[in-house]
């Protein structure tokens, strides 16, 4: 290789796309299937009612909290990048947030496939060394007594942030909640607020 | 292993600047490598160690100079070519074929 001009990465990918499926180890009906069902149905809507069930549902969070793999398989979001999760909950004293330094380990089902800026050098080199700042990047400014925890990701284990429930949603039920929380609050490069939303 | 893709801590990586309503896929090709990473990973071609493994073993200049999505390019082909279900001669040919065509 290496190629570096998308026209040349596009035309490489097409031959080995032709290849495959004429040696038969592809199907494109597969292909076609597997890809839309990661644009129409995996994505932080489904982390989303997850964080929205635990804030209203004492039981469910606490499972959540404890087992979050058989938690969230509950409410059938597992399968392939969630084999094993871990929920960790923002509260007034902590805030969470998690990367993956090595490449772009993400809870696909939970969350779909991350953003371009989570697999990024730049977010990778500085969540870990420059947390706060990172934040800030984000709009999200942190007391300066509030403890920041972050979290890197594996291959193994992925990591989502149960985020504070807003105040002035005490009377929403679990679908209105879920429509506020934001795939960075899950991520933990956002906050949810009682006014914003929403995971796509 | 101890490569550039251990970018924990690093320095003079500049902002992140997030892309506000970011598609998916921001390439017509990108979506064709996820869709072939995930069938031939299905395949039972490679497995994810193996996988990211081989974006590892990705020259360091590379790397940071690419795309994502050709991590994940070269990780497949590196894997499929070494286990012989296709030959550098064949995308080689196959390539020179399209580009001619085009």
């Amino acid at each position: 290789m290496p190629d570096t001009h998308e026209d040349d990465i596009a035309l490489r990918v097409r031959a080995i796309e032709s290849l495959l499926i004429e040696k038969g180890l592809v199907q494109p009906a597969a292909l076609a299937a597997i890809v839309e069902t990661y644009e129409t149905k995996i994505g932080p809507h489904n982390g989303a009612q997850v964080v929205a069930r635990a804030w209203t549902d004492p039981a469910f969070k606490a499972r959540l909290l404890s087992d979050a793999t058989a938690a969230i398989a509950e409410m059938g979001f597992s399968g392939v990048q969630g084999e094993d999760m871990v929920v960790v909950e923002n509260t007034p004293a902590v805030h969470n947030m998690v990367v993956c330094t090595l490449c772009s380990c993400y809870p696909w089902p939970t969350l779909g496939l991350p953003p371009n800026w989570y697999k990024s050098a730049p977010y990778r080199a500085r969540a870990v060394i420059d947390p706060r700042g990172v934040l800030n990047e984000f709009g999200v400014d942190l007391p300066p007594d509030k403890e920041v925890r972050v979290w890197d990701s594996n291959a193994e284990l992925r990591y989502l942030v149960l985020p504070e429930r807003p105040p002035g949603t005490e009377g929403m039920d679990a679908a209105a909640l879920a429509a506020l929380v934001t795939r960075d609050a899950m991520i933990g490069t956002g906050t949810v607020a009682a006014g914003q939303g929403a995971a796509q | 292993m101890n490569g550039v893709h251990d970018l924990g801590g690093m320095h003079g990586m500049g902002p992140i600047n997030p892309e506000p309503q970011e598609p998916m896929f921001h390439e017509a090709w990108e979506r064709t490598v996820f869709g072939l990473f995930m069938t031939t990973f299905a395949g039972g071609h490679f497995n994810v160690d193996e996988f990211r493994h081989a974006i590892e073993r990705m020259d360091p200049a590379h790397y940071l100079q690419s795309p994502y999505y050709a991590h994940w390019l070269h990780a497949m082909e590196s894997l499929l070519v070494e286990r012989s279900a296709l030959t550098r001669q064949e995308i080689d040919g196959r390539m020179a074929q399209l580009a001619e065509a085009a």
